[in-house]
């Protein structure tokens, strides 16, 4: 009797040495064993990472030191790297993105929890989860032959005219810009960040809102005073996770940012990120200097953006009510 | 709160009307690009789907007629190599994360898992090139498919660990009662009821990395004729789609949003048919 209700999968699982100990016990353990090593990929997998990134950089970090983060010659001629421009890039990039994708992530993200009518809702959930499987490489196939002609044309001519004399805003308009990489990457992030914001809106106890409801607020009222600042820290966690992704996007914003490895004022001049530099320049990476300066590369992008991920993962695992599992994808 | 005065009351329900509307924008706004891209990856791509398209080879530059038959054929055959490596170790490791461990253990694990689900596409391509191209010197369709594999683990772990917990443990009592060993308990009883969201899972998985291009890059690395040695490079779907999309030539252009119609319907297709094949779970309300 013991022996077999003992092993009800029931957490924490505790271990007591039984007599009567199934005769599969030896297979049992077995199987248990092989998940076990399978789970543990994911460990060894991080290692892994993490050790490949390091040994093929040493070579860069051995001669560049810290200077690499600090300096913003890109010369593989004369062989002189510096990730400068390229962190200037990825961050200036990332930061254009949230400032555009959060206010309209959230918003929709509201209006889908709060405000839709019940119809609306599952459509839109839908639509926005086929968004979110778009390839990187087919919105940027989009953003070269439709994005960038009609930014030039329309948006970004406007701006010029009203604000051109500000130097965020000076220079000519060649179409590829850190604008437009930004605006390609909020396109990449705001289905991530709308649905997370969606689960953490909806693991908001409903009394919460009743209870503003009772006091006779408008709908606003009632989302503003109990939902949304109940849900502070996770939608908080929901854009750092956009964030995170917004850091890695290699493809769509390699082919709009112009991949100029310049730190410019304006948001009309070409940029370059780490990712895109990677993506570009590896194949073509001629001595091991230049490989290794390229991996150091990928090691700043991977350390950015797995911090950017910890924080993230430790803000909605301790609100609750999100299943972790969904927010990865 | 603030009194019943007719006049505030006013305002505060204009207010209402006002912040409403602009939510219902926003979400249009996010919605919006889906559409614009559907609408001219149809427009520019559908006129170049032919049979040619998918039978041939990539011409030279300058002779039209050419397809992406050997980009369409690499891509699966990546699949099926990743697929070999995800597959197996992501089951296995979500049924651990399911159905063994301590609580504390297994809470690490899947933050390994979701960390790892985070890491940037292309490091994983700078890692394999680590790992397989520059020990055996050459690119091939096992780096390509190591590297799609590798992104595969972590994603296939999160979603068959939480479909097998929602197997109800009355399955498992039941079998444990009638004196079925744990590890037949758990093949032929749970996973079995939950192989539907696996499936389901792998599916999702693959349509994932199925569009995957930087962690291509350089290990596949591309290839403009079939592949007859998967020791060696070989093209794929996204590549080619980005080889294309940078090029100056124009018949090239056209070529390359023919094929980002195909992968977005193959994509799409795989979506929907889950989307459809887990209609009937019950769902919490939205």
């Amino acid at each position: 009797m013991n022996g077999v209700l003992s092993e009800v999968p029931v957490s924490p699982v505790e271990r007591r040495r039984i007599s009567l100990a199934p005769p599969s016990a030896g297979q049992d353990k077995a199987f248990e064993t092989l998940t076990l090593i399978a789970s543990l990929a994911v460990v060894g997998l991080l290692f892994l990472v993490g050790w490949e990134l390091i040994s093929e950089s040493n070579l860069s970090i051995k001669k560049f030191g810290f200077h690499f983060l600090t300096s913003s010659t890109w010369d593989p001629v004369a062989e002189q790297y510096g990730a400068l421009p390229f962190i200037y890039g990825t961050f200036m990039s990332s930061l254009i993105a949230l400032i555009i994708a959060v206010p309209l992530s959230i918003g929709t993200a509201i209006y889908l929890t709060e405000l839709a009518p019940r119809w609306i809702r599952q459509p839109l959930v839908s639509l926005i989860e086929m968004l979110a499987a778009i390839p990187s490489v087919i919105l940027g196939l989009w953003g070269i032959f439709v994005l960038i002609p009609w930014l030039r044309v329309y948006p970004f001519a406007f701006l010029k005219e009203t604000l051109g004399w500000t130097p965020v805003f000076s220079g000519p308009i060649y179409g590829t810009s850190m604008l437009a990489g930004g605006i390609i990457v909020a396109i990449m992030i705001m289905p991530i960040i709308t649905s997370v914001s969606r689960e953490i809106l909806r693991a908001v106890p409903d009394l919460q809102r009743e209870a503003a409801y009772a006091l006779g607020a408008t709908r606003w009222e009632v989302t503003r005073l109990s939902v949304l600042s109940y849900a502070r820290k996770g939608l908080f966690g929901a854009v750092i996770l956009g964030l995170g992704r917004a850091l890695g996007e290699t493809m769509a914003i390699t082919m709009v940012i112009g991949n100029t490895p310049q730190i410019a004022k304006s948001l009309f001049a070409p940029g370059y990120t780490l990712a895109s530099v990677i993506a570009n320049e590896f194949t073509e990476a001629t001595t091991d200097l230049y490989v290794s300066a390229l991996v150091e590369i990928g090691l700043v992008l991977l350390g950015t953006t797995i911090l950017a991920n910890l924080f993230a993962q430790l803000l909605l695992r301790t609100v609750g009510g999100t299943t972790p599992a969904r927010t990865a994808q | 709160m603030i009194a019943m005065n007719p006049k505030n009351h006013q305002w505060r329900q204009i207010k209402n009307v006002f912040i409403s509307s602009i939510f219902f924008i926003s979400a249009i706004l996010v919605v919006a690009p889906l559409g614009l891209v559907f609408y001219y990856l149809l427009k520019n791509g559908a006129s170049s789907i032919n049979w040619a398209f998918f039978t041939k080879l990539p011409t030279p530059v300058g002779v039209t007629g050419g397809g992406m038959a050997n980009a369409i054929l690499g891509t699966i055959q990546l699949l099926c190599l990743a697929s070999a490596l995800g597959v197996p170790l992501g089951i296995l490791g979500g049924v651990y994360l399911a159905e063994y461990g301590s609580s504390r253990g297994n809470s690490l694990l899947r933050f390994v898992a979701d960390v790892l689900n985070g890491v940037p596409s292309i490091i994983w391509g700078v890692v394999v090139y680590g790992l397989a191209v520059l020990p055996f010197k050459g690119f091939s369709a096992y780096a390509g498919g190591l590297a799609l594999g590798l992104m595969m683990i972590p994603l296939i772990m999160r979603t068959t660990e939480e479909v097998i917990l929602l197997v109800p443990n009355g399955y498992r009592e039941a079998a444990l009662a009638l004196g079925i060993p744990r590890r037949k308990m758990i093949i032929r009883i749970v996973m079995k009821t939950a192989s539907k969201g696996i499936v389901t899972g792998i599916l999702l998985a693959l349509a994932r990395v199925a569009g995957e291009t930087a962690p291509l890059l350089f290990t596949a690395f591309g290839n403009r004729f079939w592949n007859h040695d998967l020791t060696q490079p070989i093209a794929a779907l996204p590549l080619q789609i980005f080889t294309y999309a940078i090029s100056p030539y124009e018949d090239w252009h056209r070529q390359a949003w023919a094929g980002a119609l195909v992968l977005l319907m193959g994509i799409f297709v795989v979506n929907i048919s889950v989307r459809v094949l887990t209609r009937n779970r019950t769902r919490p309300g939205l």
